[in-house]
């Protein structure tokens, strides 16, 4: 087992730094590129809330890549051609977007409920389809099943490089309308204030994000493609709030797990594409989730737990200021105060203490009145009591408070 | 066809397929009626994880470990669906969305790297299910349904999804007045004393299991018509709670009987030998039955609107 093992590492090594032949090579460059077009993309499919219905459409691209192929055996078109799967897969994945958007425009049919009916029973026809195709004396299907689950390695270089150009082309699209599909997302209305055409950007943000899906269908398969447009903007939200730092890292995190995924897909015998890039991009969101700074598990915990100390401390020193001299009765603090000089061995406070214990008396003291009087006022990012409130409090509150002292 | 080739393929699987969108179905009424139909989607994709967890640690298709996993990989789907949102401020859709697909991909390279060279559970089971499977083998004619030797050899499946059938339509008769309380007004609910939570995380559950005992038969996306399409079409057909609940059953089996019915016999009508995929003819059907209750519901309003304007 262990011999297997590192046999398939070394594989998977050759494969990452490119040693595994020239097709092999084009493909997972190629399809880097489609993931960093899917993260950027992606990010306005999120940003619009669009995720689901993504998955919607590209489930029912099903049937039209099987009528696509039944109609180029019928007309004897080379069945494998690509661009005629594509234009089958985008007719019916449309049809089943309008479907759906005439369905929840009946009264008691809610989005979800439309979204679910035509992502399976669109998929359902395309099943049918697809177990029709099976008895039929044509070449070609294993391909048609490649777009399920997604297959890297049964890509010709030709289409490799098809899909390359068609991404580099969406993510061109993309970043040169960036300014306006970031406005578009965040405020339509000032947009619209503003003379935009606001309706037809919003269809371009839309037709792209059709675009990526059908590009991607192949390698990612249908199953799987929405989570290569979704899983990186979600993954890239938990670093930034800024959209240009989102989109940034999306595509990077996007193009990542596309180039790792394809790789592995190739290197591990028997595993599918799409769940592979999927999985990649999977641990890039659970890495975020934890370890971001200001928004992971992690350092929300810390950030909390640094508060709860500092806030203990700043009370601490407002009690060392009324003239209490005794040891906290809390072990942690204790030990805080010491590692910060506070206090000695004893738990007794330091002259430095004492140095610090008035004003930190007095700030505490106008925090209270702050949120007593105007808790409104506050600013959400202060820190109650441990933030100088001179610096955080507005002006007009701190002469008000400042007044009534007086 | 012949009686016998009849009872040991076509009763079966006809039988599983039918109960499947039965339970489905079932699960499904209520989920829509509180406008949860993604969590259908969900599910069906985050419990592959689980279900291949628990087939590969019992080693055995056995409904039990299957739906232990399942509910195991529910609850930790709901779990990191809640972290994302709360840490990520994420809306609901695309916390759903990511975590789903990351699942459902955990599950499908599970089972290829694990389960699929030990024993006969693949990726396309999931995607199309193994309806055609489902066989009856030592059924000989009529007198084996009353044959206790023969009838103790009925598929698994069969057997798994009847009993869930059972359970799950006894809970809901049982439990008719307080399930509906706590899905229209939970704070009542909560007033009169009825754990409207308890409701709520047994629909879930519900569902849950429905997509595990379901899986087999018609694979984990399919299922996601089962659940939505019959009770979507009947909320569109009336709005009492009662008859929801009856039309959704008999679109159901109308979806299930007339699906499998030309997925099995439809291609011999034009001379071929071949049967197509009955899990997915049961799906396309109940969207076409869907289609046509928006249809019907739009004939209906459409003069009633004019007069109005008149």
């Amino acid at each position: 087992v262990s011999l297997a093992l590192s046999e398939a590492l070394t594989r998977l090594f050759d494969v990452l730094t490119l040693q595994a032949g020239y097709n092999a090579n084009t493909v997972i460059a190629g399809t880097a590129v489609l993931g960093a077009a899917a993260g950027v993309v992606g990010t306005f499919v999120f940003l619009r809330g669009r995720a689901l219905i993504s998955d919607a459409l590209s489930h029912a691209t099903l049937p039209g890549i099987v009528l696509a192929f039944l109609a180029g055996a019928a007309l004897g078109i080379e069945t494998r051609s690509l661009p005629l799967l594509l234009a089958g897969a985008t007719a019916t994945g449309l049809i089943g977007v309008a479907l759906m958007h005439a369905l929840t425009r009946l009264p008691r049919v809610t989005e979800d409920s439309a979204i679910g009916a035509v992502l399976g029973s669109f998929f359902g026809l395309g099943v049918v389809l697809l177990s029709y195709v099976q008895n039929l004396p044509l070449a070609g299907q294993a391909g048609l099943h490649h777009f399920l689950l997604g297959q890297a390695a049964a890509m010709a270089r030709s289409e490799a490089i098809t899909i390359a150009v068609l991404a580099a082309f969406a993510l061109v699209v993309v970043l040169y309308f960036f300014k306006e599909f970031r406005l578009v997302a965040f405020d339509r209305d000032f947009a619209a204030g503003l003379g935009w055409p606001v309706a037809r950007i919003d269809l371009a943000m839309a037709g792209l994000g059709v675009a990526v899906t059908v590009i991607g269908l192949q390698t990612v398969g249908l199953v799987m493609i929405v989570a290569l447009l979704v899983v990186p903007p979600v993954a890239a939200r938990f670093w930034s709030n800024d959209v240009r730092t989102v989109a940034m890292l999306a595509g990077i995190f996007g193009a990542i797990s596309a180039y790792v995924g394809a790789a592995a897909s190739y290197a591990i015998s028997d595993m599918p594409t799409g769940a592979a890039i999927v999985l990649a991009a999977g641990a890039f969101a659970v890495a975020s989730l934890l370890f971001a700074p200001r928004r992971g598990v992690f350092g929300v915990a810390v950030a909390a737990l640094r508060f709860r100390m500092e806030i203990a401390r700043v009370r601490w020193l407002a009690r060392v200021a009324d003239g209490e001299t005794a040891p906290d009765a809390d072990p942690w603090l204790r030990l805080y105060l010491r590692a910060t000089g506070l206090s000695g061995a004893s738990g007794r406070p330091t002259a430095r203490a004492l140095r610090e214990a008035p004003e930190a008396a007095r700030n505490l003291s106008l925090w209270l009145a702050a949120i007593t009087r105007r808790p409104e006022a506050v600013s959400m990012g202060a820190r109650f009591g441990v933030d100088a409130a001179t610096a955080v409090l507005p002006r007009d509150l701190l002469d008000e408070l400042e007044g009534r002292a007086t | 066809m012949s009686i016998a080739t009849f009872l040991q393929i076509d009763l079966p699987a006809g039988l599983t397929a039918l109960f499947a969108t039965l339970v489905c179905a079932l699960a499904g009424n209520f989920l829509v009626l509180r406008r949860e139909a993604l969590l259908g989607d969900a599910l069906s994709h985050a419990v592959l994880p689980g279900i291949v967890v628990g087939f590969l640690l019992s080693g055995t298709r056995a409904a039990l470990p299957m739906i232990l996993g399942a509910t195991a990989a529910a609850i930790l789907a709901a779990t990191l669906v809640h972290f994302v949102r709360r840490y990520g401020r994420v809306e609901p859709g695309a916390a759903l969305g990511v975590v789903f697909t990351v699942m459902f991909a955990l599950g499908v390279v599970m089972l290829e790297q694990g389960a699929a060279h030990r024993v006969d559970l693949d990726p396309d089971c999931v995607l199309y299910g193994q309806l055609e499977t489902v066989l009856w083998l030592v059924a000989t004619g009529p007198e084996s349904l009353i044959d206790p030797v023969a009838l103790a050899q009925l598929p698994r499946e069969l057997v798994t999804l009847s009993v869930t059938l059972v359970v799950l339509s006894a809970l809901v008769a049982w439990f008719w007045k307080e399930i509906r309380i706590s899905t229209f007004d939970p704070e009542l609910a909560s007033a009169l004393g009825i754990p409207a939570n308890v409701f709520r995380f047994g629909v879930t559950l519900a569902a849950a299991v429905a997509t595990v005992v379901s899986f087999e038969a018609v694979g984990s996306i399919l299922v996601v018509a089962m659940i939505v399409c019959p009770a979507a079409a009947a909320r569109l057909l009336t709005n009492r709670y009662g008859s929801q609940l009856t039309m959704t059953l008999v679109l159901a089996a109308t979806a299930a009987v007339l699906g499998y019915a030309a997925a099995a016999f439809g291609p011999g009508l034009f001379g071929s030998p071949n049967s197509l995929s009955a899990a997915g003819m049961i799906a396309t059907f109940a969207g076409i039955l869907l289609g046509l209750a928006a249809l019907a519901w739009r004939l209906r309003h459409a003069p009633r609107k004019v007069a109005a304007h008149a």
